[in-house]
């Protein structure tokens, strides 16, 4: 019996914490809420945009916050995993009350999110989620990257032009959207432009054994291997393909830059290809000027694209909530969506209709364990 | 020709590996007639013990080679054998006489409990991190074959594991004692078996092999973090029952033909997606026609 007033006080009680933590906005602070995975399988990705966002955070407020408020953020770790992103997510909107919602570098996760801030009519900003279908869920949703079509297209050309690869194969990971849109689109732009798959294979992220499909790649005998993968496979993949013998240019997209790549794969990973938003060492005054607060603030460590996203990201917020003259959700998202030219670290960004950021995109090679500057492509 | 060949080896070493795993899985279920799932957890604890042994086995022995690696394997081995011999004392000796229901989802418990604490970041922390290189890289190449030496190792140290596994419980006393207790508990205590202590050497023993496997299976995918236990695991799970689960050789054979048969679909173009399916689908045909698994014998099952 006891137990059963117990289990009715204790529902009780959650019911209430739920009502009466709404909307702690207001007053002289602007809550932002910030979802990422700051622990699990993509945690590099998640810190590094988390620290870009909580730096342009610090440097907006040190400035004197935006309209005469201070910016807070609060931030919510999503383990890396599917369905928590629903879960923080409701959170920061019902009982935080944030006025916006910045995350999540991967797309699936982003995707999940994205239904319930547009629900709740409350504008989410991805930094680094390149999937289409991430912005298509509704009008509040909007990226500061560049988009799948876009960066497929690009490494497409790239294999074709700069390698003068007329054969490639494409090893996919099934359980990603942000694998498989990017393979259709570098399927659909390197078909078109003349070359040929030779194979097509698929492994689930987190797998450790990819010998099976990259002795049938093998065997394709392909001029190059597209592997649209996050860092951690792909180190291992890379691993795996040195071992077997196949010895092509393997290349990828954005979910390659990580640090970890390197420390995984070693001299596995040396010479191969990926396209990215923004290079460190290209001599733009504004890259430079972020790459040394960036390095001030974190002990010199050299910010990686998901930094320089989640840093765009904020200033992005913070220049649409300067031109609504305030945090009404609709006024915002107005603001947000007549962005035409927005100067960010990670190039100039214009929103088109879809919500989406047309900028450019940048190669980069891997070279004695570091991240080269190739070439810069154009939309 | 060469694609089959090179898919074979490749198979081959997987399924060793699928193989090594099996055998704790059945040797635990051959003497106390449960599940231990905490079995693919203390595989994951021994990958980190040897990730922070390492670096201090270095200093001592240079590393990678084969008498550093053989400290840092015995050790992890030792850690994980206690840490098994532990999670039995703490979470399965006091549910002994309860249904067997109880102690297997205890099992899953303890399972679930280790990996999310471990993904903790005051723990082991959810990132996956560089394992250390144990043991220098040869691939021998045949024409365009490629055999790995870590390849090589992983086949050859199951065999001899195997092999002495085999030994232990059919020509030792303690074998001899483990076999007793499978047969009947009550009946081993009353001829003056020690069952706790059997019990513990079991377990100390099965954590021991997983520890071993958990090395060979770091070494041959050098990224390691808390969950990397789940999915070989599963698939031992999977290739003990195929053996006939119990049974030491079945489970080599089932992690054998687990791994050849992934291998195979995974290399298919068209098919690289389904071959978890496949395995799966081959387990339950084998339930359905053959219950007692490949080389299992038919028993009446006491639950």
């Amino acid at each position: 019996m006891l137990t059963r007033q117990l289990f009715i006080l204790g529902s009780l009680g959650i019911l209430l914490s739920g009502f009466t933590g709404c909307n702690k906005s207001g007053g002289d602070t602007i809550l932002i809420g910030e979802f990422a995975s700051l622990t699990g399988k993509e945690a590099t990705f998640g810190t590094s945009s988390h620290e870009g966002t909580l730096l342009a955070i610090k440097e907006i407020n040190a400035a004197g916050g935006v309209l005469g408020k201070q910016l807070e953020l609060k931030t919510e770790d999503d383990q890396s995993k599917a369905g928590e992103p629903a879960n923080v997510v409701n959170k920061l909107i019902s009982k935080d009350g944030v006025v916006a919602i910045l995350g999540e570098v991967a797309s699936s996760r982003s995707l999940e999110a994205a239904p319930i801030c547009q629900e709740n009519g409350i504008p989410m900003i991805t930094p680094a989620s390149t999937n289409p279908k991430v912005t298509e869920t509704g009008d509040y949703i909007f990226r500061v990257c560049f988009i799948d079509p876009f960066q497929g297209t690009v490494m497409a050309n790239f294999a074709l032009n700069t390698l003068k690869a007329k054969k490639v194969a494409v090893f996919t990971d099934v359980k990603s959207d942000y694998s498989k849109g990017l393979a259709k689109f570098f399927k659909e732009g390197f078909t078109k432009a003349g070359g040929q798959i030779v194979s097509e294979l698929d492994f689930n992220g987190g797998d450790k054994d990819f010998k099976g499909q990259l002795t049938a790649i093998k065997s394709a005998a392909p001029d190059a291997v597209f592997i649209p993968g996050y860092y951690t496979d792909v180190a291992l993949i890379c691993i795996q393909a040195k071992q077997l013998g196949l010895n092509v240019p393997l290349i990828g997209g954005d979910g390659w830059e990580s640090d970890k790549l390197v420390e995984l794969g070693g001299a596995a990973v040396e010479g191969h290809y990926f396209s990215t938003h923004y290079a460190a060492d290209a001599a733009s005054p504004k890259v430079t000027a972020f790459v040394e607060s960036y390095k001030k603030e974190y002990k010199g460590k050299v910010p990686d694209c998901m930094a320089a996203l989640g840093y765009d990201s904020v200033y992005f917020l913070v220049d649409a909530i300067k031109r609504a003259n305030g945090t009404e959700p609709a006024k915002l998202r107005d603001a947000l969506a007549g962005t035409k030219e927005f100067d960010a670290v990670t190039g100039k960004v214009a929103i088109n209709a879809q919500r989406d950021a047309v900028k450019s995109a940048v190669i980069l090679q891997i070279k004695d364990g570091k991240f080269k500057f190739l070439e810069t492509v154009n939309p | 020709m060469d694609w089959f060949l090179q898919q074979l080896i490749n198979g081959l070493a997987l399924g060793s590996i699928y193989a090594l795993i099996a055998l704790g899985y059945t040797m635990v279920y051959g003497v106390l007639r449960f599940i231990n799932f905490a079995h693919s957890d203390v595989l994951m604890l021994g990958a980190f013990s040897a990730y922070f042994l390492a670096p201090a086995v270095e200093k001592i022995l240079p590393l990678p080679s084969i008498a550093g690696a053989l400290i840092v394997v015995l050790l992890s081995a030792m850690i994980c054998a206690g840490i098994g011999m532990l999670i039995e004392f703490l979470a399965y000796r006091p549910l002994r006489s309860r249904p067997k229901l109880t102690v297997l989802i205890t099992a899953i418990g303890v399972s679930l409990f280790i990996e999310f604490t471990c993904q903790h970041p005051a723990v082991l922390g959810a990132d996956t991190k560089p394992f250390p290189k144990l043991l220098t890289e040869n691939d021998l190449h045949f024409g365009g074959l490629v055999i790995g030496s870590n390849d090589l190792v992983i086949v050859g140290t199951t065999l001899v594991l195997l092999a002495s596994l085999w030994f232990v419980v059919q020509r030792t006393k303690i074998g001899t004692a483990m076999r007793a207790v499978s047969f009947n508990q009550q009946a081993a205590a009353l001829m003056g078996i020690n069952i706790n202590r059997i019990i513990s050497f079991t377990f100390g023993l099965g954590s021991a092999l997983a520890a071993v496997a958990g090395i060979l299976y770091a070494i041959k995918a050098p990224g390691i973090d808390p969950l990397m236990g789940v999915q070989p695991g599963l698939r031992a799970f999977v290739a003990a029952v195929l053996g006939g689960i119990g049974n030491l050789p079945g489970a080599a054979l089932g992690g054998l033909i687990l791994g050849l048969v992934e291998t195979y679909a995974g290399g298919t173009p068209g098919l690289s997606n389904y071959r978890d399916g496949i395995a799966f689908a081959i387990l339950i045909l084998i339930l359905l026609f053959k219950p007692a698994g490949l080389l299992g014998k038919a028993t009446v099952e006491k639950v």
